[in-house]
């Protein structure tokens, strides 16, 4: 039975390492890197004081964290780890080998910007250089997702027909540093969503060699059978969101907000929050919003879906994809439309890089460029840096 | 702790199977078995990429009897941390049980690429036994120098022999306060067997450093593999001791050393090193081989064992 236990004050990270602890991890291993610092912090007093049951490995480098949670996994530990930009492109190696491995590790990565210039503040840039790494991303717009999210995660990663790392992601400060009361489930109720399942694992009476080398003769296989589980875990992510016990907390590919607009707004995490207080309270309501919940594997038939009816559309992207045609988003929903046979105007927007936050006086003034870019009668693609030269101090 | 005296004393469970696809004389393999067999099960062996993981693992056949992990080159020590700290939690939450944490790695995973991870495993504490099979250079790829290739040696990336020393690496991980840090050979193979057996039955992170003759990478016959491990021994090349607890023992006193040129001879890598016009590098290898030998002498006379 779903039950309420209470609201509690939470900021992004805190909700995640409440979660975690709620999914009664056995092991964690991280570096610290801001702005996920308070994730590790606060699993490490859950652990020290006893509250979690669990190792924590404080290792000397996110590579050594991502090595750490590997080896843990495959001795059969649910496990989670915490990273953000510098960080997760020093485990970008064993990310590929994490998923290639099929094991089911929970990554909460506050996104921040890539050096350099070095900033600590939050985009994209750095999960959106991993995205073809083979994991499930997700993306929160808020502490309350953040939470519901990680525990479904722990749920989606270790379903039989998955089987992969999944990493959720809060933008960094925006999300990982925001207080908001947080409707959380009582601990028991998450231990019952949350049941341990058999998978292969390393014991000496039952000898099995994890991570040999494959030749030309079955490499090739491996990687589409690797492709062919991301997909089904996007399939079976409706029956992990079903099962949750909140039904307001459940995992989505997508949220849309006012059917009725004629131009939609594309995007990842706590920008759409910003969007959609626009939207309402500004008499938008010839556009529509689309917040992306579900990164990879990219869910184009319920992007379709969603804009059904709608004239044009706009992108917002939280990172660059130097030499693209288009930046990640952007290019996936492109592709999306295409395969379709659907060719909408489109505006590109790249916003935000660095920790500059996208305004409401910003997106004001991207919907007023959208109106002259992908409105009625308009074609092809248009780009614009919402924010650049001169955004607001 | 049971001592090792003889074959029958050993586990006998044979850890890597033959058939693999290892060179004739290969040392690093004749020291897997050497210390598989002497190791104390349930145990779960993690290797960095390297030879050994090469020639054991080519989908869809294994060599492996044992459970079995490779990762990347550079973490094998941070995957042993993670499962030798994730089977303690799992024990003691029931849901699975110790083993004891085996990683073989070649000088390439532990001197060079994979150095921070070790480091970090033995600051840590983890109970693993850490095993370096040396066959002083990287090997998987076509013989390129590592920081364990010995001065002088031929590789493909030192063509006029290396310049530099071998990093010491017993003494690093004496730094790091390990309880147990050893040498060993293979033509030695109680003395493997039994610091094997030593080395886990201590608690903590310990250290095997064991010589591994290649007869591809050192250019001589697979028939002499032995014989050049025990000539390492005998020259004073490669000193077989113990450090407990920071405590020296040398464990083979060679009392009167073999020529250095006994041991050089017999691989072609030393070739640039034994020209005449290049003795003034020899009698440097010496002195380097003599220098290191005294240290170890008044290491064990300062802290004995």
């Amino acid at each position: 039975m779903y039950s309420l236990a209470s609201y509690r004050l939470m900021t992004g990270n805190e909700a995640a390492a409440f979660a975690v602890k709620q999914a009664d991890v056995d092991f964690i291993s991280a570096y610290p890197i801001t702005p996920q610092t308070i994730i590790v912090e606060r699993l490490s007093e859950y652990v020290s004081s006893g509250e979690l049951d669990a190792e924590f490995v404080p290792v000397e480098s996110e590579h050594s964290a991502i090595s750490a949670c590997i080896g843990a996994s495959l001795a059969g530990a649910r496990v989670f780890t915490s990273t953000s930009s510098q960080g997760l492109a020093l485990m970008h190696e064993v990310l590929y080998i994490a998923s290639g491995m099929r094991c089911p590790i929970v990554m909460a990565v506050a996104n921040r910007a890539l050096s350099a210039p070095l900033n600590i503040h939050g985009d994209h840039s750095d999960i959106m250089g991993s995205r073809d790494a083979g994991w499930v991303l997700i993306f929160c717009e808020n502490p309350q997702e953040v939470y519901d999210y990680t525990i479904q995660a722990f749920r989606l990663a270790e379903h039989p027909e998955a089987l992969l790392p999944v990493a959720v992601n809060l933008d960094g400060f925006t999300v990982s540093h925001s207080s908001e009361p947080v409707s959380v489930l009582e601990d028991d109720v998450v231990r019952s969503y949350l049941p341990r399942r058999e998978r292969p694992r390393l014991e000496f009476e039952e000898p099995a060699s994890f991570g040999v080398f494959a030749l030309p003769t079955h490499y090739f296989e491996f990687k589409v059978e690797q492709e062919k589980a991301l997909r089904r875990a996007g399939e079976v992510l409706e029956e992990v969101a079903a099962a949750y016990p909140n039904s307001q907390g459940r995992l989505v590919k997508l949220s849309k907000f006012n059917d009725e607009g004629k131009i939609a707004v594309i995007c990842l995490g706590g920008t759409a929050g910003t969007v959609r207080h626009v939207l309402k309270n500004y008499g938008m309501k010839d556009f529509s919003l689309v917040s992306l919940k579900l990164f990879s594997p990219f869910p184009s038939e319920e992007l379709l879906d969603a804009l059904n009816g709608v004239e044009g559309v706009v992108v917002m992207d939280r990172a660059t994809s130097p030499g693209a045609p288009l930046p990640p988003l952007a290019s996936n929903v492109a592709a999306s439309l295409y395969e379709a046979g659907v060719r909408l105007p489109l505006l590109s927007v790249v916003y935000g890089l660095g920790g500059r936050e996208p305004t409401l006086k910003m997106i004001v003034e991207m919907l007023d460029k959208a109106r002259e870019k992908v409105g009625k009668g308009r074609t092809g693609v248009s780009r614009m840096y919402l924010g650049y030269g001169g955004g607001e101090k | 702790m049971m001592q090792v005296s003889k074959l029958s004393d050993l586990y006998g469970r044979e850890g890597l199977s033959p058939g693999h696809s290892a060179c004739q004389g290969c040392g690093a393999t004749i020291a897997v078995r050497q210390v598989l067999l002497a190791a104390e099960p349930p145990y779960i062996v993690v290797s960095p990429t390297g030879c050994l993981e090469v020639i054991s693992t080519p989908y869809p056949y294994t060599a492996w009897r044992v459970p079995w992990v490779h990762v990347a080159f550079e973490n094998a020590a941070a995957v042993a941390s993670g499962i030798e700290a994730a089977l303690k939690v799992l024990e003691r939450k029931g849901m699975g049980r110790r083993h004891k944490v085996i990683v073989i790695a070649g000088d390439g995973g532990t001197f060079d690429i994979g150095l921070q991870a070790l480091s970090g495993a033995f600051e840590r504490g983890h109970n693993i036994l850490y095993v370096c099979y040396d066959n002083e250079a990287y090997m998987n790829t076509g013989i390129q120098r590592s920081a364990a290739t010995p001065p002088g040696s031929i590789t493909t990336t030192t063509p006029a022999g290396k310049r530099e020393w071998k990093k010491d690496i017993v003494s690093i991980l004496v730094g790091h306060g390990s309880p147990y840090v050893a040498t060993a050979s293979p033509h030695l193979w109680k003395d493997l067997a039994n610091k094997v057996r030593k080395a886990q039955s201590i608690e903590g992170p310990t250290f095997l450093h064991i010589i591994a003759p290649c007869p591809r990478g050192w250019y001589f016959e697979p028939h002499l593999t032995i014989k050049l491990a025990k000539l390492a021994v005998e020259t004073r090349i490669f000193p077989i001791y113990e450090v407990e607890n920071g405590r020296y023992r040398i464990n083979y006193l060679i009392t009167r050393p073999r020529p250095v040129e006994d041991y050089l001879r017999l691989q072609n890598r030393f070739a640039y090193l034994l020209k005449p016009e290049n003795a003034a590098l020899l009698e440097g290898f010496k002195r380097w081989v003599e220098e290191r030998w005294n240290q170890l002498l008044k290491m064990a006379s300062a802290f004995p064992a």
